[in-house]
């Protein structure tokens, strides 16, 4: 099925099976392998992504459900001011590790910015709580929100 | 700054020739240099004309931070900011990018990337120096000994130029055969405070191409229905279903009868089509045994008799020494089976040449084993075979196995095609979580006698668990006298002297396929160990850092850096001050992969019985720490990973069957489960030792015994949630 997607501010034409995930379109359709698979069932936040502002799961969201929507991933997430201030925090405190969960992290991170400007530990905990680090890097990204707070406050 | 991952590991394993100055091993195993990449010597390092340098990483960057480390030791001895440098990973070649630990293998594992490679790529780092500036003295006639080499740039004698003017040069001199290493005092980057992770930029906009983001054009996808236990066989299957999917290309059975391949355009469809196949099952000679029997089975096993002896005092002497104590403090410990679950579940794509050869793309935690596994399964010789490495989304042990099993599938994937396009084989959360190769389940019995005053008399300690090691091609490297080093390493070689220990071990019989799991043994025998001196510590009237500290011996190394890193945490957490009603302080310290780590976690509990870890504050010896953040990062993650399983994980059997299918059920860490961690690291001038498994055996302890210090249940059953512990 032909469908019209906006992603990144850009349009973009698919083709894929009905009830194919947009995580999926994403990643084998459009070549944007940003966006990670982690677990499939919404439990784990590594395919985290940006649909009309909302941090959603990817992998639960159906690309035919997504007419008109405005979708941003990771690869342009530093294109908006939170998003380049978290980027910049995470690299001052060196949070990654294995990384591979760390697209996602800094998806949800961008979304809880957005809505609280100076958020407390409770609610990094509470927004954050979706996003699974194997690693365990969740002291440094709790950490790094707070710093990417001080940036945005110059 | 950053190239491709894709790309940058073609620019060296595809022999690209290079412009410029290569050092590396020639096939002697000397240390030599070329101007080109792609003769006789696989390269540490390279410098182009343009004065850009790259470390070529032998070990695979999976989180653990040997990107930056190794690069940091080149970028020490070259006399350049560590931000300057770049990096690739290695191809595959074990003669030259052998693991020193491993006898030549090139591999990835046991904590040793860094201590292996440290003199290695200093060497290499130091030749370059050396021999740049000596053709710059060439060049302009004067003496080496007046130019320097900094930041890129050689100057002296009033002239000054850019590396990129004297690699040729370089490149055609004799490499000095003992090139001159910086002494400790002069080092600028190893050992500084320094955060310049050289994969952080990849990692923070979704460019870094892990193996499950490999792309090639017209490449298929398969997924795979695995049989539902051990010894499940494929009788038939049908694909009706599976074909009403779009972009389905064809189901065939392994060989081996374990499973079934569905293979497709993308991955949804493999997936799709996966889910769609029905399938019958031969579940003659499958495992039937549920998780509570093979626990019973473990606990009879650590009640009686042991198979074999791992210590030199004999049973009789220990078993008197006990008998005659004026108190005996007993108990036993049982351990579930754990899965790994790196957030990148397992994959890899085989891609075809022209010359009839293959490249692996894959987070290669063995390149030398995918080597031999594809040579073996598509019947080609080494040189036809080439590994991609590629970022690896986390591993704790699941990238190698000692079948290297994904590896296999994805061969055979391959190579029951007509092999003209590339094979991706992709494994969902549900195929990792049921997947095998978890750390076994382990039976711990202990009895220890104390004389009056709290004195350890005689330790008797039966393990009883299924060997990782028997049966493998690592055998000999590992067993001795019928014991499986791995499945009691830490209990009578750790850093304390206790007097009189008996170690027995009984091998349970397989119900799965089991794998070395972040820190190994030490993952049960840390939990043991610190729990018992905890026990023993408060039988004997005992402050827990105290108790310890007499068993440490001062006068050996062991017993002198233990004590040091124990009194650090100690010192760090506040240890001795005040809590408040319903907190608890617990502390372990364990020796691991040749580092001494100690943490001392605070939890409180509230009127519910609910508890929260506050903070865990670690200390760490681990020689020098050549990169001082990614070590704490590794023990702040070492804590996690051992916090996050002893609180709620396990992987249990029903009928033979995992009962877990994905994160729902094995829940992992999450940002609200520790509030604050708190790494100090031991000065030292020894050589490094490892830094990604020695964080993980003490956590789980720290907090038991917290927990039990803050009024909770002494947990001897694992996970807490099964002893009574509610988690907020």
């Amino acid at each position: 099925m032909t469908l019209t997607l906006k992603i990144n501010g850009e349009t973009r034409q698919v083709d894929p099976a009905p009830g194919t995930p947009l995580l999926w379109v994403l990643r084998d359709e459009l070549k944007m392998t940003g966006t990670k698979f982690g677990c499939g069932v919404a439990a784990c936040g590594a395919c985290t992504v940006h649909i009309d502002g909302t941090p959603e799961r990817s992998c639960q969201a159906l690309a035919e459900d997504l007419d008109g929507a405005e979708i941003t991933t990771i690869e342009a997430i530093g294109g908006s001011p939170i998003g380049a201030a978290v980027q910049a925090a995470w690299t001052e405190l060196d949070v990654v590790q294995c990384g591979y969960c760390q697209s996602g992290q800094i998806m949800s991170a961008v979304a809880l910015l957005s809505e609280i400007g100076r958020p407390t530990d409770r609610d990094i905990d509470d927004h954050m709580d979706g996003n699974a680090c194997r690693c365990a890097t969740y002291v440094r990204i709790r950490a790094a929100i707070h710093r990417a707070a001080d940036i945005l406050e110059g | 700054m950053t190239i491709d991952a894709t790309r940058r590991g073609f620019l060296v394993g595809a022999g690209a020739a290079l412009s410029g100055l290569a050092i590396g091993l020639d096939p002697r195993g000397a240390l030599a240099a070329t101007s080109a990449t792609g003769g006789n010597i696989t390269p540490f390092l390279t410098i182009t004309a343009d004065g850009t340098v790259t470390a070529i990483v032998k070990h695979f960057e999976g989180g653990q931070g040997v990107a930056t480390g190794l690069s940091a030791l080149i970028a020490e001895e070259m006399n350049m900011a560590l931000e300057d440098i770049r990096w690739a990973h290695a191809p595959s070649d074990p003669a030259r990018y052998g693991n020193l630990f491993f006898g030549g293998f090139q591999g990835t594992g046991g904590s040793t990337a860094m201590a292996n490679s440290f003199l290695q790529y200093r060497t290499a780092g130091a030749a370059a120096k050396q021999m740049l500036i000596a053709a710059a003295a060439e060049a302009w006639g004067v003496d080496a000994a007046a130019l320097a080499l900094r930041d890129g740039v050689i100057s002296g004698n009033g002239q000054e130029a850019g590396i990129g003017d004297f690699v040729e040069a370089a490149a055609r001199m004799q490499v000095p055969a003992e090139p001159k290493l910086k002494e400790p005092a002069e080092f600028r980057i190893i050992g500084k405070e320094i955060r310049a992770r050289r994969d952080t930029a990849d990692k923070i906009d979704g460019r870094g191409i892990f193996a499950m983001d490999v792309q090639l054009d017209g490449q298929m996808v398969v997924a795979l229905k695995r049989a539902p236990r051990l010894g499940a066989k494929v009788v038939s299957f049908d694909d009706t279903a599976a074909r009403e999917v779009r972009g389905f290309i064809m189901a065939q059975a392994l060989p081996s009868g374990d499973a079934v391949l569905a293979y497709a355009e993308t991955t949804w469809a493999a997936f799709q089509a996966r889910d769609a196949l029905s399938i019958e099952w031969d579940l003659s000679e499958a495992e039937t045994r549920s998780s509570e029997a093979i626990r019973e089975e473990l606990l009879e096993m650590v009640r009686t008799g042991s198979q074999f002896t791992g210590s030199a005092a004999d049973l009789a002497t220990v078993s008197a020494a006990i008998d005659g104590a004026a108190q005996v403090i007993e108990r036993e410990f049982y351990f579930p089976m754990l899965a790994h679950a790196p957030m990148e579940p397992m994959g890899a794509t085989i891609e075809p040449t022209e010359d009839g050869g293959v490249i692996m793309h894959d987070g290669a935690q063995f390149p030398t084993a995918n080597n031999m596994v594809l040579g073996q399964v598509l019947d080609l010789p080494p040189e036809k075979i080439r590994i991609n490495t590629l970022y690896a989304g986390g591993f704790f042990g699941r990238r190698a196995t000692p079948s290297s099993d994904y590896i296999v599938e994805a061969a055979l994937a391959f190579a029951m095609t007509d092999r003209s396009r590339p094979v991706k084989l992709v494994w969902s959360r549900e195929d990792d979580i049921t997947g095998g190769y978890y750390r076994p389940a382990m039976a711990h019995r202990v009895r220890v006698g104390l004389d009056p005053d709290g004195g350890i008399l005689g330790w008797d300690h039966r393990v009883a668990g299924q060997s990782i090691f028997k049966g493998t091609a690592f055998e000999q490297m590992i067993v001795r006298d019928g014991v499986d080093g791995s499945s009691v390493e830490g209990i009578a070689d750790g850093a304390y002297t206790i007097p009189s220990l008996h170690l027995g071990l009984t091998d349970a019989r397989p119900a799965t396929t089991v794998n070395w799991w972040r820190s190994v043994g030490h993952s049960h025998t840390g939990y043991v160990m610190e729990s018992m001196m905890d026990l023993l510590a408060r039988a004997a009237g005992a402050d827990p850092v105290e108790y310890r500290l007499r068993y440490l011996d001062e006068a050996e190394p062991d017993g002198a850096r233990m004590a040091a890193t124990l009194r650090l945490a100690a010192e760090k957490a506040g240890w001795g001050a005040e809590l408040p009603a319903g907190r608890g302080r617990g502390v372990a310290a364990h020796k691991s992969f040749g580092s001494y780590c100690a943490e001392v976690c605070e939890v409180s509990i509230d009127g519910d019985g609910v508890v929260r870890i506050e903070k865990v504050t670690a200390a760490i010896d681990c020689g020098i720490a050549v990169t001082p953040d990614v070590v704490r990062a590794q023990i702040e993650g070492g804590i996690g990973y051992g916090i996050g399983h002893v609180m709620r994980d396990q992987i249990t059997l029903e009928n033979g069957a995992v009962h877990e299918r994905n994160f729902p059920d094995y829940e992992p860490l999450r940002m609200r489960d520790i509030a604050a961690i708190d790494v100090h690291i031991v000065p030292s001038t020894e050589a490094p030792t490892g830094v990604g498994e020695p964080g993980t055996p003490p956590a789980g302890p720290a907090l038991a015994n917290a927990i039990a210090a803050a009024g909770g249940p002494r947990v001897t059953r694992l996970p807490m949630t099964l002893s009574g512990v509610a988690f907020a």
